[in-house]
């Protein structure tokens, strides 16, 4: 974006140098995480299914930062961005897709199941639209109590074709309820673009069916990310309301580990990696003089080796005890 | 102690109202439960006595009814879902299936989901798609506990302690019990979640029931004592975590048992605990466990069709009389 738009549209405190390079920082982090991550999938420490969030980091981050320490979070499957941006620690993170005891959920959850109570972050779902409900109840549970705490519920395009946004966005549009969607659009639902499976492309347009505004913003650009989910949040703790804030974004990588990504032109992908976000941010704070190389370096060192720490941690970490398989089935069996 | 005389109908309500009045985070969501005053008038008055915050008229939307009370338990309320039939929880199965059985596991134990969803089984002349009895799809996975009463005083005191339980409970009640009566305390009292109940004692046969079925069981039971044979009926009251305790000392002493659901046959709940008794008192069985359940058919509208089809005292006495060897000729089809 031009400089006199970001200018226009930033809030007070995106200017200021430690929250740019809190920004950075946690781009970054999940980038490396990510990487690592991917790694390790290779040389089978982490099994099953393992979404990645590269090339979707500004989205992740701007949408996290905009939050408050109590609000609350409901996510998809695609989830490490958001854990490491809400401040989950990395090594719990990594410890959990190595499924150990260690991990944020005790092992039991892996990838899709991340979840911290502290954090407000309550998980990480893989049924595709199946969690939007449940952050309806929870806006609703705030409203109930007068609180003026918001749910923050995020989800892909793919959802938003599910029943189940239907029947959660009318609900939270009749009953007026403190909740924020945010539609991560990263263009494809799994392997199908979004012109073969949805009627209306513009995610934001279909707000306006459930009676709330929508709006679409360039999921690439962080502080733009960041002012208008936090505008969002602001209209629902006021009373205003719940809205929907599509962020139009990009992964590099497949879907998953396992995708051979026949469905999208290789010229695509590259021509999405050209623009990478945090490369262009790191210059642009330079440019701006934000921060300096010798700054920029010192961060770039010290997530490398919040990455390391993280994997040694998760690989020296022990399995859950078998004498804890039934641990949790039932509050009180 | 008083006890009061009231229906099954009423034995609910009073739960939910007394619940209400004792914990400030209960409410109810659902369709129809507030101005029109339920669609069995199940929840009549409420409204009216605690207002549209606690007592919510939801749109037609059963994935985001139980998907939003889940949400809701997990921040610390304790709502009461009503889903107007158990037919009807098929369009939310994911949600109880998949978030509502799971969440307090597969977080690590971090969250938990203590919500109740009341539903009804059964039916009369309602036809396929309203007449069903689909409990064995919730009993049948981890995290879920299942409730289905068969008599006033078992609704009111399950149906509080299931409100009380930080676990999520669906509470199955039945269409063509809401009208019977029985007695029932008027302080409050609880029925424990997992334990069955001999509704009747009998030396001869042991009948295991819930829901309608226990009441078609004592009705086979009284058949039976006018031929001399005293049938011992055990109410399971709880599907899930099954009490096996009632039912295995009752084999031990009949040495012959027929499982009574109203579900189908193949693959229901008599199939569970007709496994069970096998497993744990095959030395004490006589003859093997018969089941009597519903025709193996989607419920007919016909009247006639549909008689045949439910499973009803007549089928039970006719299993009993099998399990005995006192039958001769034809062997019973018993659902």
């Amino acid at each position: 974006m031009s400089k006199e738009r970001r200018e226009a549209v930033l809030l007070p405190h995106q200017k200021e140098k430690d929250h740019l390079l809190d920004l950075y920082r946690k781009m970054l982090l999940i980038r490396r995480f990510e990487e690592r991550a991917a790694e390790a999938y290779t040389q089978g420490k982490i099994g099953g299914f393992l979404h990645l969030a590269i090339g979707e980091e500004p989205a992740n981050v701007g949408t996290m930062v905009a939050l408050r320490h109590d609000d609350d979070v409901f996510t998809h499957y695609r989830s490490h961005g958001h854990a490491l941006a809400r401040g989950m620690d990395p090594r719990a993170v990594m410890a959990e897709l190595f499924g150990k005891e260690t991990g944020v959920a005790r092992g039991r959850g892996g990838s899709m199941h991340l979840a911290s109570l502290e954090h407000h972050f309550w998980g990480g779902y893989a049924i595709v639209g199946g969690h939007i409900p449940l952050a309806v109840g929870m806006a609703l549970a705030h409203q109930y109590r007068g609180l003026d705490r918001v749910v923050l519920c995020i989800f892909g395009d793919g959802a938003v074709n599910t029943g189940a946004f239907h029947e959660a966005l009318n609900m939270a549009g009749v009953w007026r309820l403190p909740i924020v969607f945010v539609v991560s659009n990263n263009l494809y639902g799994m392997g199908t673009a979004i012109e073969r499976s949805s009627a209306v492309t513009e995610v934001y347009k279909r707000a306006a069916a459930y009676n709330m505004p929508g709006r679409r913003v360039n999921g690439n650009e962080v502080l733009e990310v960041e002012a208008a989910v936090r505008a969002a949040l602001e209209q629902a703790r006021s009373g205003g309301g719940p809205s929907l804030v599509e962020l139009v974004t990009y992964r590099f990588r497949g879907h998953s580990m396992a995708d051979p990504e026949l469905y999208r032109s290789k010229e695509e992908v590259e021509q999405w990696k050209a623009q990478d976000p945090i490369p262009r941010f790191r210059r642009w704070l330079q440019e701006e003089g934000h921060a300096t190389e010798t700054e920029l370096e010192a961060v770039d060192r010290e997530v490398e080796a919040t990455v390391e720490d993280a994997v040694r941690f998760a690989d020296a970490s022990p399995e859950p005890d078998p004498s804890t398989l039934f641990d949790n089935v039932y509050v009180n069996p | 102690m008083t006890v009061a005389v009231i229906t099954y109908r009423e034995a609910v309500r009073q739960a939910l109202r007394e619940e209400m009045l004792r914990d400030e985070r209960v409410f109810l969501l659902g369709e129809d439960i507030g101005r029109y005053g339920g669609s069995y008038a199940v929840t009549k008055g409420l409204l009216e006595e605690f207002g549209e915050k606690r007592v919510k008229d939801t749109p037609i939307s059963e994935t985001a009814i139980i998907g939003a009370a889940a949400g809701a338990a997990m921040d610390g309320l304790r709502p009461v879902a009503e889903i107007m039939t158990i037919n009807f929880t098929l369009v939310a199965i994911d949600q109880i299936i998949n978030n509502v059985a799971k969440v307090h596991y597969m977080f690590g134990g971090q969250f938990r989901c203590p919500l109740v969803i009341r539903t009804v089984g059964g039916g009369r002349r309602l036809a396929a798609t309203h007449s069903q009895n689909l409990e064995v799809l919730f009993a049948h996975i981890p995290g879920l506990k299942v409730v289905a009463p068969a008599t006033p005083y078992d609704a009111k005191g399950l149906l509080k302690a299931s409100i009380r339980d930080d676990d999520p409970v669906i509470f199955i009640e039945h269409s063509l019990l809401y009208g019977t009566r029985g007695e029932v305390p008027e302080e409050d009292y609880v029925v424990p979640i997992g334990v069955s109940d001999i509704k009747r004692r009998g030396r001869d046969v042991t009948i295991v029931a819930y829901s309608r079925m226990t009441v078609e069981a004592l009705a086979a039971a009284d058949e039976l004592a006018k031929q001399g044979i005293e049938a011992e009926v055990v109410d399971l009251r709880t599907l899930r975590p099954l009490d096996m305790g009632p039912v295995l000392d009752s084999v031990a002493r009949t040495n012959r048992a027929v499982v009574v659901s109203e579900d189908w046959r193949s693959f229901g709940i008599g199939a569970e605990v007709a496994a069970r008794i096998q497993e744990e008192a095959f030395d004490d069985l006589d003859a093997p466990v018969l089941r009597v359940s519903q025709q193996e058919v989607p419920t007919p509208y016909a009247a006639n069709l549909e008689r045949l089809a439910f499973p009803s005292s007549r089928q039970i006495v006719e299993a009993c009389l099998e399990v005995l060897n006192i039958r001769v000729g034809e062997p019973v089809m018993a659902g």
